[in-house]
This record gives C-alpha cells, structure tokens and sequence, in this order.
C-alpha cells in the first residue's frame, strides 16, 4: 500500500510539472494580451509532433528535437500574434475566436501531415530509478519535471529581475500606463507569446514518448489548463503553478483509487467550488472596474 | 411607408417559398442536412437571447442535449409519446439551466464562460460515466422516432424537414416576441448597464436566470428535434468542439439583430458542407474554415449582418441612409 501510495505521489509530480508549463504559458498569454488562446493545446501537440518529425522520422537526437520544438512552437505563437492577436488588440472575444480557427488549422495540419492514427515514438532512454522497492521513476519523466522546474525558475527570474521582465510585468497591470513609460507593446507582446507558447510547446515535445501523440490530443490538455487557471486565479503565474500542482495530486489520486471519468468531475466540481466561493480564483486580486 | 411594406412582404413570401420548395431541389444527403440545419438555427437563436444579457456560456450544446437524452429516455423507458417527450425534455433542459443558475450567475463575464463550460462538462461527464440509464459512451441508441402522421412518414428527410420547420418557425416567433416585449428589453438594458438597471428596481439575477431558462428551453427543443430523427446520441455529440461551432456561427454572422445568427449559421453550413466537399476537400475542411473564420474577425469584425445592413443601406433612398447614418452616430 505505501509503495502505491508512494508511486501515485511520484506520477502526481511528473504531471504537475507538465501541466504548470502548460498552464504558465497560458496565464502569461493572458495577462500580458488579455484574450485567452483557445489554442493553447494544439500548441502542445505541435511541440509532440515535432519531436514526431524530427526524433522518431529523421533520427536527431532527443534533446535537440526538444530544443527545436521550442522554438518552432515560439515561432507559431509570434505568427498567431502578428496574425491576429495584434489586429485584434481591443477585441479579446475577436481573439478567441480566431485562436479557434487556428486550432482547426493546427489540427488540420497534423492530420494531413501524419495522419489521424496515434504516433509511437520509442523511449530515447528506458533507464529508471528505483526510489524505493517498488516505486519507479523512469528517467523520461524525471527530464520533465527537471525541464518544468528549470524552465520555470528562468522565467521567474526573468520576470523579476531583467528589464524585459520588468516592462512585461508592467504590461500585465496597465498597458496604457506601460506605453506612457516608452515600453513597446508590440514587442513585448511579441516575446510573450514566444515564451508562453514556447512552454507549451517543450511540454508536449518532452512527454511525446510518453503520451504517443494524436492531432486531437490537445483537447483534453486545455480543459485541464483552463480548470488550472481559473483555480489559481486568471493572470497568476505563482497561482497557475500551485493549483497545477494541487490539481495533479487529486487528479492523479482520485485516477489510481476510483477511476479516470470520477477523476475528471472532481477536477471539474473543485474548480465550480472554487468559482462559487471565490470567483476570482485561490490567488486572484479582487477584479480591477 | 407602403411601398416599403409591399417589398418586406413580398421578401418574406419569397423567403417562404423557397424554404417550402427547397427539398426538391437537393439530393437526398443535402436534404438531411438541411433538416440539421434547421435544427441549428433554433439552437443559434436560443443562443443568441441567452447573450442578451452579455453572458456568453459555453454550456449551450450540453443543454442542447439535456434535452435531446431526456426526451430520448421517456420515450424509450417510460413510453412517453414522443411529440410530448419532446416538451419535456425541452423543459428539463430548462429546469436544469434554473438549477445551473444559482452558481453560475455568481460569475461575470469570462468567469462565466469558463464556469458554464465546466458545468457542462460535470453533465457531460454523467453520462459517460453511467451506463444506467445513460448509456455510458456509446450513449442511447434506437430512441423512438416521431409516429407517423397518417401517411406522411417522418423518417424521410422530407417530411422531417417540414415538421422541424413548423416547430422551429414557432419558436423563432416566440423568441422574437420575447425580445421585443418589456422582458427583452430589460435583457438589453442588463446588457449595457447592469448597475443602472439595478438601481432602478431591475433584479438582474432573477432576468439572467430568466434569459437562461428560456434558452436552454429551446435549445433543449432543438436537441430533442435532433434525438428523435438521428436517433442515437452519444456524449461525444454534445462536446466543446459542437459549442466552438455555435459560437462561431453566432459570431461571424453578428449577433446585434436577430437574423444575424441565422445567416453565420446558413452560410457557414452552405460553405462547409456544400461548397467544400462539392469542391472535393475533405479532411482539409476544417482548415479552411479556420482561415473563413480568422478572416471573418480580421476583416468583418460587426458580422454578416453588417454587409446586410449596407446593402440595405445602398438600396434605401439616400435621405434615409444619412438619417440611419446619423441614427447610429448618436447612438
């Protein structure tokens, strides 16, 4: 009972990590553009599907295809906001709806590119610790949670401490006043989008050999993001990471004890709860007039 | 005014006729679509009062099928004779939006979206998880189709289409009435200023509850018009990705008049089914309806009906254009 017990709580860390990335992006997205990209989890899966193309189909080495997938998926999220979300600056329902019609697209893309069928990719390394007597950690899941740690702490350090950091910041509160103080909006709105849609970008391409991709994946990996947002208060990086974790342990618990469906309702009624009580989310100020 | 009157009659007879004659004109695929078409228009509209108050849900299609496994389920289990499951699946689904309610409206705006999509997804969710009396996955299958009348069959498209017709041109002139009477402009005034509404005596809950029951009223018509003619539903019909479709067509079509959703609806369902598979793409075509719908916000921010709105425009005297003209700047 303690090994499963233990090991639950070891799943549970490798989906916080990959779920804060993904969530982090999407609360930086929102708070520095103000519109919610629906198509947060087709980012994802194009990150997967390129470490499909690149690791799996022309044999470069993992790490680099993750790399890759980084940048490839930044540069997707700076042509969403040249494209649209730039034009659309004072119209965030616009915005929304245009990230739906480049989810379709996205989708679209990777089904004619590599078909509707689940994609296998074999493991880059099947070496694991063994923590305890039965209670594994495959070194797989342990880059993500080292990436998801790594990446996060840069991010917070760029936030806080370079000038960039600081304008974007600024950004988020007041992008008038921001613009006042000689700040670009327009590139620091570019940069954004590259860091936000980058995150979701590396976790999709770090977990594609532990997932094995579809062009439908993302679905499920945006409810997910959005219950994470909405718990950890809308525009709150610290609260996204915190409710990405509380919301993986019960996720994953209630996944191991009852079962997948009766885990996906908890998750869904805790964040109803959570709006009820205090709608502004765990960690949201109260709402700006 | 006369001649005004005589040329909106005689669009409106136009319009009636060509609903009446169209059938002939398909082929029998383009006919099933057209009764599903029509089936979502009532489901736009119903949408269309329930943004009245300035709420956008994301919960319309499960409501939508509330309605259609409700009235599944009493026809099938309890034997209820299906035009009466009908109604009262339509008004489960308008009992359920009365009990959503209460923890929904304690949220505005994007809160509210967000909100009315995961109480949709926990309703979703039941019916996959039990398969008594839900059907788990696969759903409800071999729901009991609409008895025929006399001699007129109902599971021919044809005959279908002229039931869901009648049905859904009722309901379009109720949801009419209702947003031209005192309750639907109590809708707008919440829309625009729901601290002033407030302040003048307007329970702003009790009218958003209101336009909420209502809707899901219809919307829930819709999905049991839909149950008992494809007769099969399953969770999977009812997801996000269906809600995405009602939000696009209300969107591209404009949702500032009330033909505004009708048309985003008509025309989006003429380009996707029709034009595009008649062109020969086929897994391309949500793809291009992606990029129809990025340009449609890009370039046609207020809407189809804004196009309708200059065509009538152009073809109205040029005194009344610069009196609408000035109409809208004032207002």
């Amino acid at each position: 009972m303690t090994e499963l017990l233990l090991q639950t709580v070891v799943n549970a860390v490798y989906a916080a990590s990959y779920m804060s990335l993904i969530a982090v992006g999407l609360v930086l997205i929102f708070g520095v553009m103000g519109v919610i990209n629906f198509a947060h989890g087709e980012l994802y899966m194009a990150g997967a599907y390129t470490v499909v193309a690149l690791y799996s189909q022309m044999n470069v080495p993992f790490l680099a295809a993750v790399a890759a997938g980084l940048i490839f998926v930044g540069a997707l999220g700076i042509l969403m906001e040249y494209a649209f979300f730039r034009p659309l600056r004072d119209n965030p329902l616009g915005g929304l709806i245009a990230s739906i019609g480049f989810l379709l697209i996205l989708q679209t893309t990777a089904v004619l590119g590599f078909g509707v069928r689940m994609a296998h990719i074999k493991p880059p390394t099947q070496a694991k610790i063994e923590l305890m007597e039965g209670v594994v950690l495959t070194h797989q899941r342990l880059f993500v949670i080292v990436a998801a740690i790594a990446l996060l702490s840069a991010l917070y350090v760029f936030l806080r401490k370079t000038k960039f950091g600081w304008a974007m910041r600024a950004c988020a509160q007041d992008k008038e006043a921001a613009a006042l103080q000689g700040i670009s909006l327009n590139q620091i709105t570019r940069i954004a989008m590259f860091i936000g849609a980058g995150l979701a970008g590396v976790a999709g391409a770090l977990t594609a050999p532990l997932v094995s991709p579809t062009p439908y994946m993302g679905h499920s990996v945006i409810v997910t993001a959005f219950i994470i947002i909405i718990v950890g208060g809308i525009g709150q990086l610290e609260g996204a990471v915190v409710a990405a974790i509380l919301y993986a342990f019960v996720h994953t618990f209630v996944t191991t004890f009852f079962d997948g469906v009766v885990a996906d309702i908890v998750g869904l009624v805790l964040m109803l709860v959570v709006l009820v009580i205090k709608p502004t989310g765990l960690f949201g100020a109260k709402e700006r007039a | 005014m006369l001649e005004h009157r005589i040329v909106k009659w005689l669009f409106a007879l136009a319009l009636l006729a060509g609903l009446v004659l169209l059938p002939h004109v398909l082929s029998f695929s383009q006919r099933e679509i057209a009764v599903l078409l029509v089936i979502n228009v009532l489901l736009v509209v119903s949408y269309r009062l329930m943004t009245l108050t300035g709420e956008w849900s994301l919960g319309h299609v499960v409501i939508m099928g509330v309605g259609a496994y409700a009235s599944a389920l009493f026809a099938k289990r309890l034997g209820v004779p299906v035009p009466l499951s009908m109604l009262l699946g339509a008004g489960l689904a308008g009992l359920v939006a009365g009990i959503l309610s209460f923890p929904l409206f304690r949220m505005k705006g994007f809160y509210f979206l967000i909100g009315s999509f995961a109480a949709g997804e926990v309703i979703r969710l039941i019916w996959k998880f039990f398969s008594y009396p839900f059907g788990g996955p696969k759903g409800i299958k071999l729901i009991p189709p609409v008895p025929d009348l006399g001699s007129v069959a109902f599971y021919e498209p044809e005959n279908y289409y002229y039931l869901c017709l009648v049905v859904v041109g009722i309901s379009l002139f109720i949801l009419y009435r209702i947003e031209h009477s005192r309750i639907g402009l109590t809708f707008h005034a919440i829309h625009w200023q729901d601290k002033l509404a407030e302040s003048v005596g307007v329970d702003t809950f009790r009218y958003r509850m209101l336009a909420f029951v209502l809707a899901s009223f219809f919307a829930g018509l819709a999905g049991a018009l839909y149950a008992h003619y494809v007769g099969t539903v399953n969770p999977t019909r009812f997801d996000v990705e269906e809600m995405g479709f009602v939000l696009i067509w209300a969107i591209v079509g404009g949702t500032a008049t009330f033909y505004g959703p009708i048309l985003g609806v008509v025309v989006l369902t003429v380009i996707n089914e029709i034009v595009l598979r008649s062109l020969g793409f086929d897994t391309a075509r949500p793809m291009i309806y992606g990029a129809i719908l990025i340009a449609s916000v890009l370039f046609l921010p207020n809407g189809l009906e804004s196009l309708v709105e200059k065509v009538k425009a152009a073809f109205s005297r040029p005194k009344q254009a610069k009196s609408a003209q000035q109409a809208r700047e004032s207002a």
